[in-house]
């Protein structure tokens, strides 16, 4: 007999799943040209249904159905974080799917079941129930990235993503069964007793193939090939979705599965993906002249400054960890809201020249994209600031001095090319026949999201570090 | 009352930044945005103005102290306070900003608002960096400087001013890393980010591994205060961004920014490391001769007039490292206020240039000629402003040298032989420029029609003529409260220099026997 406490601890992915639901059923009941807005604003419900189950949550920490799910202020700290990047995509994409035309109702409900598969991840402590979460968010954002079905890209995205994607997930598929081979057990902390003081080869390997799963998942180098095309094609927002949401709930999955198993032979695997994806994300992002091609290299860099503190491995570079992904989700998911609005019909604005000149045409978007880029630069008085500073000092506390090096040389490299995003809004002519729309009332309330969250996080970094480092602690346990 | 004496230092921080925030959301007309921001810098200036009134003179440390914890972990605190020195130069940022809110009146045309919330939030970061006692908090409004001032050259600039705000943006960002990096370093092994309770620590020998890392670390503070400053081999942002930049950012550039290389020098470098100094002192004045001289050589050949003062900067600014460096009394006393007078001289020196340049839009020597005949007020107005620039006695800029000087002399007479050669080169350089643009018959037809200065533009400039006169007839104005501060400064270094005993007395003796009284 399972006790009720246990549905309250999946409360919030019930809620969620619930109103997907709700939303697929209402879906036909519109008719099949008019627009798909009413079942955006109940997708917004639904969130912040999600939101309010999560808080309550708070009150019924532990575990679940078994020992295979786990409540706790780690899970909850992901939990929040996917909930707001789902909120603010779906309101960016109340006007986006407007523009776009693309009048399909289950776009909002996958979103939703994405967000359930995310949130199953951050507090799934079952191997098995973990890779079923992942399988949940990946196949929502297969689909989601090939919904712009006119453009010949955005098919060739869902496809790459797609196949690339199923392969990855075999990688971890097949180390979750070498872990079950080595260790008689797929639980998180049954293995993390089993592996205390003896490891085997076999756990080496598995180890090996869940990291290169869940490195496809976050787009580390070298498994990020994918990531520029797929963003490219992808539509905007679903981009803005698929860079943080998976991505956070895939570290929140490396999180558990190194540090919470006590896995051994990570460290050079971490560092040196860390190093490559903070290398090759940078040096690409240089030359490319698509605004999404180039927050898609930059995304690439970013899992390298995570991956920094991973290999800090102690609870600071945890905690660092998780301020990371949160910071890093707001600048993000801002930035591409911003690119999504910018697009126009058919995606057709993309390119650094469509830019120019928009400091003068929309001076609020330009102002409000410069903050995130700068952010994303890790000037102070921003998120993106004490995130890299977190992750850095965790390093140096770690005595990985050679690692901080290269992220901190890899980020002064990253400041010239999000400059020149600054330089062409601001600083060259505008071509003029680039048409800017007023700022609706949804993407204007998502992008505020983003901003207070930004700057927030720069400002008053206190209590989410506080969390952060509550967090860690409570994954060790 | 009790308030405001309690929190002044973030009053005058903040007050330009609410001002910026709400000029974003109220005025819509142009006029109406001068106005506002024109009000704002002045209400600014009023509140700086407290410190002076109110500082103690005798007192050692630091007055005016605000220290709030601001973020647990890592340990930062929100920590203010000013000695004699930072608090000149507070009021020397206060006091060029309505100046260029002024001179910007006409010459910004277009995306007025955006340019006077850049100006404001830039003044609320210059002033944070003087005011911070806090590390952290230092480098927080060190890099807050940068995004404004890269911004104002290259939206309002002219000529590459693409190019010259990228190179500006990319020295000074890759040399603060290296600084941020010290702090962290610091931080680690003390758990603090406080000025002073760093300084107790390494003085008191509490910070383990030290004494290996402390050359590291005072080469992190200095690369990013000398491409600041900047000193010789990393000075080549500099002409470019002054000739793009627009004129108000010229004057805060050369004015201001300069200056916060100086003072880190002088605070950090100097404050935390003074073993390094010491030891590394002969190399850096070797470097601020260097600039001296150079600077002074390159700006001779110049066909250009603001590239020409961009380059006085370097060489006025090289008396500054060379006064800071030689750890006397009168060196450093001299330095400092050289900053300030020459934020006033070049600040002015580079308004005068605006003007001209709103006229005719050229900065070419040879375009002019002769300005004399249909300008005679800002020729005069030129005159004096170069004289001051030159270091003429009884004006502002022939204290900061002498005492420089002097210091270098006591130092090292090979110093002071070398440098000195600068202030001849000054004149050469500046009278030779003056000649050519002014004197003679007026040579192309074009400006012939010229207006003279108008009302606005006497005004702006009228504050800063004045200022330099005071500034050369009674420097102890001001030295009596700098020089406390610069022996304290000095303290660790007594054991080195003699000279530091009898300060205050002795500097005023000097002085007045230069000055005649």
């Amino acid at each position: 007999m399972i006790p009720a406490i246990d549905y309250i601890r999946i409360l919030p992915e019930v809620v969620l799943s619930v109103f997907g639901i709700i939303v697929m059923m209402i879906d036909p009941l519109i008719p099949e040209q008019s627009p798909k807005k009413p079942l955006g604003i109940i997708a917004v419900v639904g969130i912040l249904g999600g939101l309010a189950a999560t808080a309550f949550q708070t009150g019924f920490y532990g575990s679940a159905f078994y020992n295979t799910i786990r409540v706790d202020t780690f899970s909850v700290f992901f939990h929040v974080v996917v909930l707001l990047i789902a909120l603010v995509v779906i309101l960016t994409s109340l006007e986006y799917l407007e523009v776009q035309r693309i009048r399909s109702g289950e776009y909002y409900g996958l979103i939703l079941f994405g967000t359930v598969g995310m949130m199953l991840m951050s507090s799934a402590v079952e191997l098995v129930l973990i890779f079923i979460a992942l399988e949940i968010s990946s196949i929502s954002t297969y689909i989601l990235a090939g919904m712009r079905r006119r453009a010949a890209e955005s098919a060739e995205a869902s496809l790459k993503y797609f196949l690339l994607g199923s392969f990855a997930t075999a990688f971890f598929l097949y180390g979750v069964a070498l872990v079950f081979g080595a260790t008689g057990t797929t639980n998180v902390y049954g293995i993390a007793r089993y592996l205390q003081g003896q490891s085997s080869l076999l756990a080496y390997l598995a180890v090996g193939l869940m990291f290169v799963g869940l490195g496809f998942k976050v787009a580390s180098a070298p498994f990020h090939v994918w990531t520029p095309d797929v963003y490219e094609g992808s539509p905007a927002p679903v981009v803005a979705f698929m860079s943080t949401g998976p991505k956070a709930a895939a570290f929140a999955v490396l999180l558990r599965v190194l540090f919470a198993t006590g896995a051994p032979g990570w460290f050079w695997m971490v560092w040196v993906s860390a190093v490559l994806s903070m290398t090759l994300g940078n040096i690409g992002a240089l030359v490319q002249q698509n605004v999404k091609r180039l927050l898609a290299y930059s995304s690439i860099a970013h899992a390298g400054y995570l991956l920094v503190a991973f290999a800090a491995a102690k609870q600071v570079g945890i905690s660092a960890a998780i301020f990371y992904a949160a910071s890093y989700a707001a600048m993000n998911v801002g930035a591409f809201a911003v690119v999504s609005h910018f697009a126009s019909a058919g995606e057709k604005y993309v390119t650094l020249d469509d830019y120019a000149g928009l400091g003068r045409r929309s001076p609020l978007l330009a102002a409000i994209l410069t903050i995130f880029l700068l952010s994303l630069i890790g000037i102070p008085v921003t998120g993106g600031f004490f995130a890299k500073f977190y992750v850095f000092s965790a390093a140096l506390q770690s005595n990985l001095v050679g690692l901080t090096i290269i992220g901190v040389i890899n980020s002064a490299i990253a400041a010239y090319y999000y400059l020149r995003v600054i330089i062409y809004m601001y600083m060259r002519d505008e071509r003029g026949e680039v048409p800017v729309a007023r700022i609706p009332a949804g993407l204007g309330i998502g992008l505020a999201i983003c901003l207070i969250a930004t700057i927030y996080l720069g400002v008053l970094p206190g209590r989410v570090l506080d969390y952060a480092m509550q967090s860690a602690q409570d994954l060790m346990k | 009352m009790r308030f405001i004496n309690d929190n002044i230092l973030s009053i005058v921080v903040f007050l330009p930044l609410a001002g910026a925030i709400l000029l974003a959301f109220f005025p819509r007309r142009d006029r109406d945005i001068r106005y506002f921001a024109l009000a704002v810098s002045l209400i600014t200036l009023l509140a700086s103005l407290h410190l002076p009134w109110y500082f103690v003179r005798g007192q050692n440390g630091f007055q005016f102290d605000e220290d709030a914890p601001w973020i647990a972990h890592p340990n930062i605190h929100y920590h203010l306070g000013i000695d004699g020195i930072s608090m000149w130069l507070v009021i020397l940022t206060t006091f060029l900003m309505p100046m260029c809110v002024l001179i910007s009146w006409k010459s910004i045309g277009d995306r007025v608002k955006e340019f006077f919330i850049l100006m404001l939030v830039l003044e609320t970061a210059m002033i944070g960096v003087f005011v911070a006692l806090d590390l952290f908090l230092f480098y927080f409004f060190w890099e807050a400087t940068l995004i404004p001032m890269a911004l104002i050259i290259g939206m309002y600039g002219h000529g590459r001013k693409i190019y010259a705000a990228v190179k500006f943006f990319l020295y000074t960002m890759i040399a603060s890393v290296f600084m941020l990096a010290a702090i962290i370093w610091l931080y680690a092994r003390t758990g603090s980010f406080d000025f002073v309770t760093i300084q107790s620590a390494i003085q008191g020998g509490q910070v383990p591994g030290f004494a290996s890392a402390a050359l590291w670390l005072f080469l992190g503070f200095f690369v990013a205060f000398a491409v600041k400053v900047p000193l010789f081999p990393v000075h080549t942002w500099l002409p470019d961004a002054h000739v793009e930049a627009p004129t108000a950012g010229s004057v805060l550039l050369a004015g201001v920014l300069l200056k916060m290389g100086t003072y880190g020098l002088l605070r950090f470098n100097l404050g935390l490391f003074p073993e390094e100094s010491r030891r590394n002192a002969p190399w850096i004045i070797a470097l601020a001769i260097i600039g001296i001289i150079y600077g002074a050589l390159v700006a001779m050949v110049q066909p250009n007039i603001k590239r020409l003062v961009a380059y006085t900067s370097v060489s006025h600014l090289g008396f500054v490292v060379l006064g800071i460096f030689s750890f006397t009394q009168l060196g450093v006393d001299g330095a400092v206020y050289q900053m300030l007078s020459h934020g006033v001289s070049t600040g002015a020196l580079f308004m005068l240039l605006g003007m001209i340049y709103d006229r005719r839009h050229t900065y070419d020597i040879t375009e002019y000629g002769g300005l004399a005949t249909p300008m005679p007020v800002y020729a005069t107005f030129f005159a004096f402003i170069m004289l001051s620039s030159v270091g003429l006695p009884l004006l502002n800029g022939f204290i900061g040298e002498f005492l420089v000087l002097s210091g270098a002399f006591q130092a090292k007479q090979l110093y002071g032989i070398l440098a000195a050669t600068g202030v001849i080169w000054s004149a050469c350089y500046l009278l030779w420029m003056y000649q050519r643009v002014f004197y003679g018959a007026v040579t192309n037809p074009a400006n012939n029609s010229l207006r003279d200065l108008d009302a606005r533009e006497r005004v702006s400039l009228w504050p800063l003529a004045i200022a330099a006169l005071v500034m050369g007839v009674a420097p102890m104005l001001w030295l009596h409260s700098i020089d406390p501060a610069v022996s304290a400064a000095l303290k660790q270094f007594s054991a080195i220099t003699q000279a530091a005993a009898p300060a205050t007395a002795h500097v005023t003796q000097v002085v007045s026997q230069v000055i005649g009284r």
